[in-house]
């Protein structure tokens, strides 16, 4: 079963054995507004955990994606730089970013859970 | 758009404030004013009703203040001392758009001065100035008036917009005879049972209207007007598109004390009695400017990719060499793709001419394009 977490700056990230899927919340979608932009990292880019290595951008404003693991780019998601506004319709499921190869899973105990993200968004 | 400066101090609210959060506004802090960003609805379709439609924007942020003289001639020279326009010409229900000038012949602000109709006012002039630089404005203006002219400032209206193709028929329904008013004019009217003043003008590039209603009839004013099925109260998240595709200056970005006026390709507006009799600050740097050019201009400037270009971007000529920088950027909905302005050295200023911007390290291709990205469709 896969596991999901939750970053401060707003990704998820889903991992099933050692491959990490990663994008934006529906909260942050929320914040962002309408997306016009996305630009996804490179395949087999070594990323390290809190490293900017996307970019979303709304009508009004550009934003970092982060990883908030370390590992290597597997895949990523090519139909949003043709379709931003999926970020906006389906964040946490057909928008995902990009794809991980966890290179030190133990990273995934600092994150939080849904309940733990939701909880943090409210008093934010 | 404008970061507030003071964010410890206490924002302001218009008399639509509470209109706004209940209709779901965002509200973020802009020029000192608690503002609605957007509505329900996102920047992104806000942009588009307004365009196809109407849209509806609470623009009482923004300063009115009048000036008071014995005449036209007297109040319209006293006005002239400050900014390179023709006001002495202006005709009763007439508008135009000017700059306030420091003596360097930099941009204090930019506004819109009325003369308004009726040979009662005579010797009154109507000034929309910027929100972020009122206070500033009116110290200006009237430390520099004669003894005979008066500044009044003007807090007892809120002022808002009425935008877009199909503005005429929802405001000609509750205000017959609007239709007949051109481009840049001005009149008084009754609106809702309430004494307003109605100018044909707005920063969309659009038809449409603004208007000047008392502050304790607005949200009557501003619900009537968005009951109509073609109108959506829009936030400034959409009046800022709006307003950079129609390729119009945002001060504090586009504009401010480092450019003049003519740097920032608004030698429209100086009309050619000033430009032969001088008689503003900085007359001879902008008349040095129109007659040799400026070693700057404000370009329209196209991305060549969908990644927009934001405020403060690098651009450099394609050896890499820095031109200039970016003013305004994002991504122009009704373009359906990034625009940007800025200003780059004038020999770089053609259209056409390949240029790159530096986009997170990155240099992205872009053109000096044709401003408006929209066409303007004004009714003259």
């Amino acid at each position: 079963m896969a596991i999901e977490k939750f970053s401060k700056d707003h990704e998820w990230i889903r991992v099933e054995g050692d491959i990490a899927t990663i994008g934006i919340t529906v909260h942050a979608q929320d914040q962002l507004g309408d997306v016009v932009f996305v630009e996804v990292p490179e395949v087999g880019r070594k990323v390290a955990a809190d490293e900017a290595v996307a970019v979303v951008e709304s009508v009004k404003a550009a934003s970092d994606v982060y990883s908030p693991v370390t590992g290597e780019v597997i895949e990523t998601n090519g139909g949003l730089s043709a379709t931003p506004g999926l970020v906006n319709e389906d964040a946490e499921g057909k928008a995902w970013f990009f794809k991980v190869r966890l290179s030190n899973p133990a990273e995934l105990d600092a994150l939080m859970d849904r309940a733990g993200y939701d909880a943090f968004v409210k008093d934010s | 758009m404008s970061a507030d400066p003071s964010a410890s101090a206490p924002l302001r609210r218009t008399p639509l404030y509470d209109l706004h959060v209940s209709s779901g506004a965002k509200i973020v802090p802009f020029a000192g004013y608690d503002m609605p960003v957007q509505y329900p609805l996102g920047v992104l379709k806000e942009h588009l009703w307004t365009r196809e439609k109407a849209g509806l924007f609470d623009v009482s942020h923004m300063g009115i203040c009048w000036l008071h003289g014995p005449d036209h001639a007297t109040t319209a020279r006293a006005l002239e001392t400050l900014l390179p326009a023709d006001i002495l010409n202006l005709q009763p229900g007439q508008q135009r758009y000017s700059q306030l000038l420091a003596t360097d012949g930099g941009i204090l602000d930019d506004l819109m001065v009325t003369r308004p109709e009726g040979s009662e006012r005579d010797g009154t002039l109507l000034l929309v100035v910027n929100a972020g630089c009122k206070d500033a404005d009116y110290a200006h203006i009237a430390k520099h008036l004669p003894a005979n002219v008066r500044l009044e400032v003007d807090d007892a209206h809120a002022l808002i917009a009425l935008q877009g193709p199909r503005a005429v028929t929802v405001l000609s329904k509750l205000v017959p005879g609007v239709e007949g008013m051109s481009f840049m004019s001005g009149r008084f009217a009754t609106l809702d049972g309430s004494p307003v003043h109605l100018t044909r003008s707005g920063y969309t590039g659009e038809d449409g209207y603004e208007i000047a209603v008392p502050n304790t009839a607005v949200a009557a004013a501003w619900k009537l007007l968005t009951s109509s099925p073609d109108v959506e109260p829009i936030g400034l998240g959409a009046r800022d598109s709006l307003r950079l595709e129609a390729g119009l200056c945002l001060y504090g970005h586009d504009i401010d004390t480092t450019t003049s006026p003519i740097e920032a390709r608004l030698q429209w507006s100086i009309q050619k009695r000033r430009r032969d009799e001088g008689g503003f600050p900085g007359a001879d740097r902008i008349r040095a400017e129109l007659a040799n050019g400026p070693s700057q201009r404000r370009v329209g400037i196209k991305p060549a990719g969908r990644a927009p270009a934001r405020e403060g971007t690098e651009i450099q000529d394609m050896s890499g060499r820095a031109i200039g920088t970016i003013t305004s950027g994002g991504f122009g909905p009704s373009v359906n793709g990034p625009v940007a302005m800025g200003y780059v050295e004038s020999a770089h200023a053609e259209l056409g001419t390949p240029i790159q911007l530096i986009v997170r390290g990155k240099p992205l291709p872009a053109a000096i394009a044709n401003l408006p990205f929209t066409p303007h469709r004004y009714v003259r």
